[in-house]
């Protein structure tokens, strides 16, 4: 079931398109990656998630009804433009924060003393903000946005300005509240995080949609039937071997190793190719390349520049 | 609703627990307290020293005649050799020595006054007084003119002004009350305005510095934001006004008889003790000559006729129209810059309107009851300081209420259009904004 899904939002500033019939689909429970180049419209489609605007045309869902003003309690923000207030002590500051999410006085206190000890940050509670590291005034907004335990949870940009050892602390509490039933989007352009985290992506070029999908489903699609494979042998017996079938990429020899990567045209199968092989040369390993997000990301919008790309 | 006063709470207690407030809370009603105490009591300071002057009269006019008071006396030497007297000064108790030249009657430049201090003014003017009555009615006697006669030409005028109502009511105006009243009530309304207005446009560009804006409104509307923050705001300068009232009060009450006596016995004339009486009660700390008891009477009962609860509640609606006026334009202002600096192009519509109220201001105090008073009154940038530096001369209520009409619905209007630029401007960054721009703003649908 989707959580929550875009049918067709189309958003126009004064002098640009942002966003043109853009359609999404969250599904409930998934880690959704929300992909684009810098000014895309990712965060003007992430406000109207949050109805901090709203489309010109189109239609907004949220748990099979059109969107309200009462799911801002049930939907958790983390902008990329994130702050605070430096003069406020850091605990008066999170009780505010959870007050205008809904949560009555007493109740915060006692979530955000829950999360203060697990993020070590209980000593700081009197302190004013201005007095903490980047990297706490950090843990204390990841904290504040989801502390209402909302159902939808939006991370913009989360990782950046974070330390290593903050960013995999952050990444393990995503995934921990994945696993207790959120949903989250994330709007990100580091694809060596969505690979880690994300189960289904939209890409989004220049206002438009251009891919989405399951992440495995789009590597299979975007799969060049490119294999790696290292050997014993000669590689001018390989090479003898060329046809119309496969091409050679490229290759690599020292002392120790040799290497080449090929790619199958016309339907060749690797076995096929495997048995030609194995007539010339010991294989040692024969790997298929999965094209990584980064591949996938650079080709679709370079493409997109070109000519739009319909895909499954 | 209840976001709102979330917002309204905080705003008002991160504001009221800065140290700053408190300073302000305590230095106000000190510095009121300083400017209706200091002058009496520095007077009364100077005079409770005793001073004896040594006279030494050439001129054998003014022996005898200086008036002693308790704290000046006179000592009339034997001789009037004056190098002998300036000699021997050190050596003796006089506060001052005093010569009078035999050519006293024609030289105006015939006496002088020696002494190792600088004679006080007092001092200076109570000689020199003594002196001109003294050859004074020598003149006139040797025109002929007797001294009973005088004392009868002698005439003292002063007006009082009585306002005819027309349920044949008479009342006992007093300008000078009103006139400060309405100064203080006008500056009172001006200086929290341009105050608490810039207050709210530096939190709307802390916030949008701070980047916590985002996460602000994606929990409750621009608008909500917005309104909160001016209320907060407003709330924080009303308790200023309360604690400044309570504090000058406790000062007044407490400290001024302590210092002052006298005094005490005025104030328990005083049947209006609210702060709003400290225009008069600067006033009464010049005592104590008989005239002034019966002005000083005459002003504490026109006191009573100033209808204070038209005066309260009149400033409760002009203060809040006017600020609420102004400060959803400073919010619309702070939202559409990225800092401080940049405000200044869009000052200038703003401030401009205050100015022109301020200067016409000081005119319809002198004239409360003229054209330009009225339509001052009405045009609702400028109504709020006018409209209050009238009210204390008395203004027909519907012309209040014409006024304060014009005020809300304007004020609605306002920051309806404030509040659609706001919700655009704290979204933008780092972008200079234009006034073409803010249009456009004004005309986007969401």
């Amino acid at each position: 079931m989707d959580i929550f899904k875009t049918e067709e939002v189309t958003k126009q500033f004064a002098n640009h398109l942002a966003l043109n019939k853009v359609s999404i689909q969250v599904p409930q429970g998934q880690i959704f990656g929300l992909l684009g180049p810098n000014g895309a419209g990712k965060t003007t489609l992430i406000r109207i998630i949050n109805q901090i605007t709203a489309p010109d045309s189109g239609s907004v869902w949220f748990k099979g009804r059109p969107l309200n003003a009462n799911d801002v309690y049930n939907i958790g923000y983390l902008p990329e433009e994130r702050g605070l207030y430096k003069k406020m002590k850091v605990g008066d500051q999170a009780i505010y924060l959870a007050q205008l999410k809904g949560l009555s006085r007493p109740e915060a206190i006692k979530k955000l003393k829950f999360w203060f000890d697990k993020f070590d940050l209980l000593p700081w509670w009197n302190k004013k903000v201005e007095e903490l590291s980047k990297g706490m005034q950090q843990k204390i907004q990841f904290i504040v946005t989801i502390l209402h335990e909302p159902e939808l949870l939006i991370f913009d940009e989360p990782f950046s300005g974070f330390d290593p050892i903050n960013a995999n602390l952050l990444k393990q509490e995503i995934l921990n509240l994945k696993s207790k039933g959120s949903t989250i989007i994330f709007s990100t352009h580091n694809m060596a995080s969505v690979e880690a985290v994300c189960d289904h992506i939209a890409l989004i070029n220049k206002s438009q949609k251009i891919l989405d999908g399951s992440v495995a489903q789009i590597k299979q699609d975007f799969k060049l039937h490119q294999f790696e494979c290292s050997y014993l042998g000669e590689f001018s017996d390989i090479d003898r071997l060329a046809s119309d079938n496969f091409s050679i990429l490229e290759h690599n020899e020292n002392p120790e190793y040799k290497y080449f990567k090929v790619e199958l045209h016309n339907n060749y199968s690797n076995n096929e190719f495997l048995s030609l092989l194995m007539q010339k040369v010991t294989i040692r390993s024969f790997n298929e390349v999965i094209p990584s997000m980064d591949d996938i990301f650079i080709r679709v919008v370079q493409n997109d520049a070109t000519n739009p790309i319909e895909t499954v | 609703m209840n976001k709102i006063a979330i917002i309204i709470s905080r705003e008002y207690l991160t504001r009221v627990r800065k140290k700053s407030f408190l300073i302000m809370s305590i230095l106000g009603p000190l510095f009121f307290a300083g400017l209706m105490i200091t002058p009496a009591w520095i007077a009364q300071m100077e005079d409770k020293e005793e001073k004896i002057i040594a006279v030494a009269d050439s001129s054998h006019l003014m022996l005898g005649e200086f008036p002693e008071t308790d704290y000046i006396k006179f000592e009339y030497l034997p001789n009037a050799d004056i190098q002998y007297h300036k000699e021997h000064f050190l050596e003796s108790k006089y506060y001052a020595l005093l010569y009078i030249s035999h050519v006293v009657a024609s030289s105006p430049n015939a006496v002088h006054l020696y002494s190792d201090k600088s004679p006080s003014l007092g001092v200076q003017m109570h000689i020199s007084n003594a002196i001109e009555k003294r050859l004074e009615r020598d003149k006139l006697k040797a025109f002929g003119i007797e001294e009973g006669v005088l004392a009868a030409v002698k005439t003292n005028i002063s007006i009082r002004s009585v306002k005819l109502s027309k349920t044949g009511e008479e009342k006992v105006n007093n300008f000078n009350l009103a006139m400060v009243l309405g100064y203080l009530m006008g500056f009172l309304v001006y200086f929290t305005i341009f105050f608490s207005g810039s207050q709210v446009m530096r939190g709307v560009i802390e916030e949008k510095t701070n980047r916590i804006i985002e996460v602000i409104i994606s929990s409750v509307k621009p608008f909500q934001l917005m309104m909160g923050k001016i209320i907060g705001v407003g709330l924080v300068a009303l308790t200023q006004f309360l604690l400044w009232g309570v504090l000058t009060l406790a000062i007044y009450t407490a400290v001024i008889p302590m210092v002052m006596p006298d005094v005490k016995e005025l104030s328990k004339k005083a049947p209006v003790e609210n702060f709003m009486d400290t225009g008069s009660s600067m006033q009464s700390q010049v005592p104590v000559s008989e005239d002034l008891n019966a002005e000083l009477s005459d002003m504490l009962g026109a006191l009573n006729d100033i209808n204070f609860g038209v005066i309260l509640i009149s400033f409760l609606i002009f203060y809040f129209g006017g600020y609420f006026l102004y400060a959803s334009l400073f919010a619309a202002i702070g939202s559409a810059v990225d800092s401080e600096a940049d405000t200044q192009q869009f000052m200038l519509p703003i401030t401009l309107p205050m100015i022109i109220a301020i200067i016409a201001m000081v005119n319809v105090i002198q004239n409360p009851e003229s054209p330009l008073a009225f339509w001052f009154s009405m045009i609702p940038f400028t109504s709020p300081v006018v409209m209050m530096a009238r009210i204390p001369f008395g203004v027909p209520y519907e012309q209040i209420i014409l006024s304060a009409i014009l005020l809300i619905g304007t004020f609605v209007l306002f920051t309806w259009m404030a509040a659609k630029v706001y919700r655009t401007g704290i979204l933008m960054y780092g972008k200079k904004t234009s006034w073409k721009e803010l249009w456009k703003w004004l005309t986007y649908k969401n």
